[in-house]
């Protein structure tokens, strides 16, 4: 199994997790090839999570827009709301058969931690959820569903309060009980075989799309399009279309624009480093400290990206592009009122670029928008940015 | 040959044990560390190590996690760091090792940094997030310089690790004495000796061993098998906390060692 995609990726852990790194590895590789476990993660895929996940053509929406075709893949009605449960299910099952007692993972808008203290509950393990204090009032309902699932919720007070010193004291957490505890890492990013692994896991995604488009339109799409914080929902959407001929964009938070700073547009706004794990592009100084970042969107408020993404603009492969956060605002109320789905903010940025994209496309053209996730999470925090009090 | 090695063979002839205290570079400021650097050859350190701030010090428990807030918030970096160090050479020639992660020294550019590293005088790096596996490039920059380049080795380390550290390190092996972040609780004795034991059947290398010794007592106890005691986090707290008791506190430490 290959340890960099291209420059980018890698292993830059302390020393003490290599062996975990090592052996995660070798399992990870031995349940590919191991029908028993396909059938177990299929068959709850199916029955536990709802898979498949529909392909529904946005009518309104389409006319709405005056252009292409618009498809939504409808991660957001899988159980637990985001495509997150994909991969927090299939570590699940992989750390069981590991033989470890305690599963520990970070979590952004909560959608990763909400995934994973189910998975947790469901296989019978142990559950500790990372997560900044930010983070935390922010996404405050699904603080409590993490605790509803079993999960024991720990507030990182220090740093930025966000996503990344979630990961920092989640691979602390993990060097100090790397012997009983695996980390469900939630996006394709980290020491390898994170990134590897994660996309696997996510991979239906893609699958899935191909065969659905396949049925309806007789054809593959002409552009895929999804947001990029880590980048596993649009790893997990991409990955089965990377040989044909369709054009794909990841759009990246680009909050307050990028000239203000306030953005986690790391393609736009950032440079190459090594952070928690791999190395990739990354918003950081001069001198190789991490910078803040801001996004409307917790899942996307991150300052690196996965590393296969960094290979495959760096190939040309993907476009990468961002939306700001009034842009993302906009798109949520626009799917909301012509659709009747309220998406995720993480994906609203996702559907922010189809808005720009598709009016210039002639009728004949297939968009597929990963709608990795829906927006309960989100109605209290848009809320308090309109003004309008709730409760 | 590398101050370091100089300074393990001479202490062995002399059945001696290295003394080898941590600091955070500019906390709470870069004037301080030049004033403590000395202090602290003078309680008898043998080599020093300086850690340099970092906004996201993965493998640091909470004392030196804080360290690096304060400093990073005056300004330090590792620029301003080899300055201080290419300052303190005029007036010692004690080996230092600088303690840093990898993004800094990446972004600083490896040529660049090993250019200005040997130019300032630092004798070697330990970097806990480049395990030997990813740190080609580093090894051949630091080794064009005589910078030693110091691996770590941890409990859970495989036979494997064991010798693929020990081949790549030079000035010695860091054992890791715990599972864990730095400043953690100590595990009994007799686990980090029959570590070294193992790590010793591969290696002639010096092994130091850090993370987690505070008291004299327990740094009495890992010299006993060690080369050399790497005590950080207590250091780090009592130049906040404690400034006054810090000396006797450091002696103690050397008689212990």
């Amino acid at each position: 199994m290959k340890r960099y995609f291209g420059i980018y990726g890698g292993r830059y852990v302390p020393e003490t997790l290599i062996p975990a790194l090592e052996e995660l590895e070798a399992a990870f590789r031995e349940v590919l090839k191991e029908r028993s476990f396909r059938e177990e993660f299929d068959s709850l895929l199916r029955d536990y999570v709802g898979r498949p996940t529909p392909l529904y053509h946005a009518r309104r929406l389409s006319t709405h827009l005056g252009g292409a075709k618009i498809y939504l893949k409808r991660e957001d009605l899988t159980h637990t709301g985001a495509h997150k449960i994909n991969n927090a299910l299939g570590q699940a099952l992989l750390a069981k058969r590991m033989g470890k007692k305690r599963l520990i993972a970070e979590t952004g808008a909560g959608q990763h931690g909400v995934a994973t203290a189910t998975g947790a509950a469901l296989v019978g393990l142990e559950c500790e959820i990372y997560m900044g204090s930010e983070d935390m009032e922010r996404q405050a309902l699904n603080v409590f569903r993490m605790r509803l699932l079993g999960a024991e919720v720990t507030e990182v007070p220090i740093g930025s309060r966000t996503l990344k010193d979630a990961i920092n004291e989640s691979l602390r957490d993990w060097t100090t009980n790397v012997r009983t505890t695996h980390y469900v890492l939630g996006t394709v990013f980290g020491p390898h075989p994170y990134p590897t692994m994660v996309r696997e896991f996510q991979s239906v995604i893609g699958k899935e799309t191909r065969r659905q488009i396949l049925r309806a339109e007789g054809r593959l799409p002409d552009y895929l399009v999804a947001c990029v914080g880590g980048g596993s929902n649009a790893m997990g959407l991409f990955h089965s279309f990377l040989k044909d001929d369709v054009e794909m964009v990841g759009v990246e938070a680009g909050g307050k624009g990028i000239e203000s700073g306030l953005h986690a547009a790391r393609f736009a706004g950032g440079s190459v480093g090594v952070f928690q794990g791999c190395k990739s592009y990354l918003l950081q100084d001069d001198d190789g400290n991490i910078l803040g970042t801001h996004s409307v969107s917790a899942g996307l408020d991150y300052a690196s990206v996965g590393p296969e993404h960094a290979f495959l603009r760096e190939a040309g492969r993907v476009r990468y592009t961002y939306a700001t956060d009034d842009e993302a605002l906009e798109a949520f109320e626009t799917l909301s009122r012509t659709e009747g789905i309220i998406p995720a903010l993480e994906s609203a940025h996702a559907l922010a670029e189809v808005m720009k994209l598709a009016p210039g496309l002639p009728g004949d053209r297939i968009i597929v928008v990963n709608l990795s996730g829906r927006g309960d999470k989100d109605v209290e925090h848009v809320a308090r940015i309109k003004g309008v009090r709730i409760g | 040959m590398n101050r370091i090695e100089n300074l393990f063979r001479e202490l062995r002839q002399r059945g001696r044990k290295a003394f080898i205290p941590y600091i955070m570079a500019g906390d709470p400021s870069l004037r301080r560390t030049r004033e403590l650097v000395l202090l602290l050859e003078g309680c008898g350190a043998d080599i020093i190590e300086l850690g340099v701030p970092f906004t996201d010090p993965l493998a640091d428990g909470p004392v030196i996690q804080r360290a690096a807030e304060r400093a990073l918030r005056r300004g330090v970096t590792l620029r301003k760091v080899l300055q201080t160090v290419a300052g303190l050479r005029k007036k010692t020639s004690v080996p230092i090792v600088l303690m840093t992660y990898f993004n800094p020294v990446f972004r600083y550019g490896l040529e660049a940094f090993a250019d200005d590293a040997f130019g300032a005088g630092v004798d070697g790096l330990i970097v806990p997030d480049l395990p030997p596996d990813e740190a080609r490039d580093l090894i051949r920059v630091a080794r064009r310089k005589g910078i030693a380049t110091i691996f770590l080795l941890a409990p859970t380390s495989t036979e494997e690790r064991i010798r693929l550290v020990s081949r790549a390190t030079t000035g010695f092996v860091y054992y890791v004495s715990l599972t864990g972040i730095t400043g953690a609780e100590l595990p009994p004795d007799s686990e980090i000796v029959r570590m070294i034991k193992r790590i010793r059947a591969v290696t002639e290398k010096p092994i130091a061993v850090g993370f987690g010794v505070k008291r004299p007592e327990e740094a009495k106890a890992v010299a006993e098998a060690a080369d050399g005691v790497v005590v950080g986090s207590s250091i780090v707290r009592m130049i906040n906390e404690d400034a006054e008791g810090l000396q006797r506190y450091l002696r103690s430490l050397r008689r212990a060692i």
